[in-house]
């Protein structure tokens, strides 16, 4: 019987992510061809080998790497937005914690995704596997970071999974179920972005890196840009679809941003003191980064727009009247999430390996290649947020339910991505 | 997506139709790991296949450490003359990539005003004639550190240090993450970034498993201390200490109180590269004159 009533949930969901309305087709459609791009990146990579990127033996992680490095702040903060919900009593927090970690398990994806696509032998993913191959844990933190990251997906995807089958079925949630596990998953979002800022913070071949700072700075940006994003998909999901989600969490959210991004800049700013005033052979890569060395230059024009985006989008969202102002809000937005992607991948990465161990300077660029497959990896993650927001919204909704024999599903949304108008006229009715 | 990405894995896999060898070194156990008869199997199949593809009679031992030998490299400052010959004794003993290069001695050119300053190192000079004036020359290799940071970060023991003090990868267990790469504060790792291009003429058939046989693309790889040649009994020195011209290049047992190592240690002015990083080279510069 259970095994019967799961299938019929399952059937159900996949007749919902096949239906919907003109839009939904158009985006899906179009975040397909990306990853079909992307997958032939991909294959013509595993051919060549990773000669096709950029990377050489002096910058030995790039462009993928870097956006592992971002994906992992925005996955660890868009849970942790489950705590504000529940200290101010929003009133959606379901809906709330379940966009959260859906957006979780989404950047997860793209986060392993990265990994895979950086190996040079994917054949060997098994040899991490325990028991099949060897782990070497507890040494290498990248193997912390194997089992934490898989830890939060796997978290994540049981908790939203629980949630929304629950109410599918018309019933309430279990809290003595729910509420530990999303504790839990609190202390499991700081550990998995602590546990990738020591992957590099524990080299003291990199002073870059191995500064005790890097962590917080790593927590600082990631609460900027998760939020951030957050707040983005708030408006489109509650523009489009009928969950209603209050201007007030949305502020809030903002000013929290606000906060986080302050401590951001300053654990900056005593990072950049330290190694400036002590000035040391230290200070080379933040010279690199920052002015350039020695004629070599590349990244100087994108950290100081991300440090111009980062300062003008912190003012924005501590005055009350720009922060509560939903054109300049966006725009705080946008420039948050692009000054920190700026900062937590490139901005973070590069300069940790330039100039090189043995002072070599290797101007890194992405490649073609490198571009392509990293656009693909992110309609990947896109791809699969919006398949589970196309499942989530209408039980959250109460439009996808469990019909009377208990196991065949009932589905009343069949557009999910709706016109405005036809939304308002029907909020109206309500 | 999971799945997704096991789908990718899949597309890297052998074929089905591939010959049985394929898949045997697909299931290979980590080196370490391998029994002895297992290791035999393991050797086997790699010499036919190295010989098949060179086309000469290629030998892969294993030979494991000599008891009561720690091996400890020496390098006279004052004698280097830059001439990178051991650069390339290197590359043909050990049967790195000549297409792209990949060298696992890298020479410093430094500043005689300056010292030891990283940041001031050319490793590109060309000029027509070293010495060149004004300047001093500083090959930097694998230090064979005792605290190998690179070994701590590998996810899977793909690399480790032997008894002998060497540090080796299992080039058939390494995933190529690079983390060992990040970690190396020497830049003694290099990355088969392509398919490593070895003519099968220049091909050195006498090799050894953790050593110098041929690798695959996607693997890292470095220096150890000629493992094929020094753990022979009688034992040779490394290809870059037998063609330095100069004899700038010392090799010898720390563990002998007799040895010329153990004599320009405790006679001669000695400096170890990056000390303060805690790794403990086995590589010690020296100036003897």
């Amino acid at each position: 019987m259970p095994m019967k009533m799961i299938w019929g949930f399952f059937k159900g969901t996949l007749v919902l992510v096949a239906k919907g309305s003109k839009a939904y087709y158009v985006w899906v459609v179009t975040l397909l061809c990306f990853m079909g791009i992307g997958f032939l990146a991909y294959l013509y990579q595993l051919q060549h080998g990773l000669i096709v990127t950029a990377m050489r033996d002096q910058v030995s992680w790039g462009f993928y790497i870097s956006n592992f490095t971002f994906l992992v702040g925005v996955a660890a903060a868009a849970v942790l937005l489950v705590i504000p919900a529940y200290v101010y009593h929003w009133k959606p927090l379901k809906e709330v914690a379940v966009l959260g970690e859906m957006l979780a398990v989404s950047a997860m994806v793209m986060c392993l995704l990265f990994v895979t696509v950086d190996i040079g032998r994917p054949d060997r993913f098994w040899h991490l596997i325990p028991k099949f191959g060897i782990l070497n844990f507890p040494q290498s933190l990248l193997a912390w970071d194997v089992v934490v990251l898989n830890v939060y997906l796997v978290l994540n995807l049981t908790i939203a999974v629980y949630i929304l089958y629950n109410l599918y079925h018309k019933r309430e949630p279990n809290k003595s179920f729910t509420t530990p596990l999303l504790l839990f998953s609190i202390p499991a979002a700081v550990s998995i972005h602590t546990v990738t800022a020591f992957l590099y913070n524990g080299l003291a071949a990199r002073p870059f890196w191995n500064a005790s700072i890097l962590a917080p700075r790593f927590l600082a940006s990631a609460f900027c840009s998760g939020p951030a994003l957050m707040i983005i998909l708030f408006q489109v999901i509650r523009k489009y679809t009928r969950i209603e989600i209050k201007n007030e969490a949305i502020f809030k959210v903002a000013e929290l941003i606000a906060y986080s991004m302050f401590i951001n800049l300053f654990l900056l700013g005593a990072e950049v003191f330290k190694e400036f005033y002590s000035n040391t052979v230290h200070l080379a890569p933040l010279q690199y980064l920052l002015e350039g060395l020695k004629g070599h230059n590349d990244l100087v024009p994108y950290i100081w727009t991300a440090m111009i985006f980062n300062v003008s989008a912190f003012f924005l969202f501590l005055i009350p009247q720009t922060r509560e102002n939903y054109v300049t809000l966006n725009i705080g937005c946008v420039l948050i999430i692009i000054g920190v992607y700026i900062e937590k991948g490139m901005g973070l990465v590069i300069p940790g390996l330039v100039p090189d161990t043995l002072g070599e300077i290797y101007e890194y660029s992405p490649t073609g290649v490198e571009i392509l497959l990293t656009m693909g990896i992110w309609a990947t993650g896109l791809f699969v947020y919006t398949l589970l927001l196309r499942v989530a919204v209408p039980i959250l909704t109460g439009e996808f339910f469990v019909g009377e024999d208990g196991r065949t599903a009932v589905i009343v949304d069949t557009e999910f991505i709706r016109r405005a108008d036809h939304l308002a006229e029907q909020s109206y009715r309500d | 997506m999971k799945g997704v990405a096991a789908v990718l894995g899949a597309m890297a896999l052998p074929a089905k139709d591939a010959p049985a060898s394929v898949w045997e070194s697909f299931f290979q156990k980590n080196f370490r790991e391998l029994s002895p008869e297992d290791l035999k199997g393991v050797l086997a199949r790699l010499e036919k296949e190295y010989s098949e593809k060179y086309k000469k009679a290629v030998t892969v031992r294993a030979t494991p450490p000599v008891e009561g030998i720690l091996y400890g490299y020496g390098l006279d400052l004052s004698r280097c003359i830059g001439c990178r010959r051991c650069v390339y004794a290197c590359v043909g003993e050990n049967n790195q990539s000549r297409d792209p290069q990949i060298h696992w001695i890298r020479v410093l050119q430094l500043n005689k005003e300056r010292g030891v300053d990283l940041e001031d190192a050319e490793q590109y000079y060309n000029p027509s004639k070293v010495p060149e004036k004004g300047h001093f020359y500083m090959p930097v290799q694998c230090q064979q550190c005792e605290h190998p940071p690179c070994v701590k970060v590998c996810p899977v023991q793909a690399t480790w240090k032997e008894r002998d003090g060497i540090t080796v990868v299992d080039y058939n267990w390494c995933i190529g993450c690079r983390y060992c790469m990040a970690a190396c504060p020497y830049g003694a790792r290099h990355f088969n970034w392509k398919k490593p291009g070895l003519p099968p003429a220049e091909m050195n058939p006498e090799t050894h498993y953790l050593g110098n046989r041929p690798r695959p693309v996607g693997v890292v790889e470095k220096c150890t201390f000629c493992i094929q040649r020094v753990r022979n009994t009688p034992g040779r020195y490394p290809a870059c200490v037998e063609i330095c011209p100069v004899g700038a290049r010392k090799f010898g047992n720390l563990l002998d109180p007799e040895s010329e190592m153990r004599y320009i240690i405790e006679n001669k002015r000695v400096f170890i590269l990056k000390e303060d990083l805690n790794t403990r080279p086995k590589f010690y510069y020296f100036y003897a004159t």
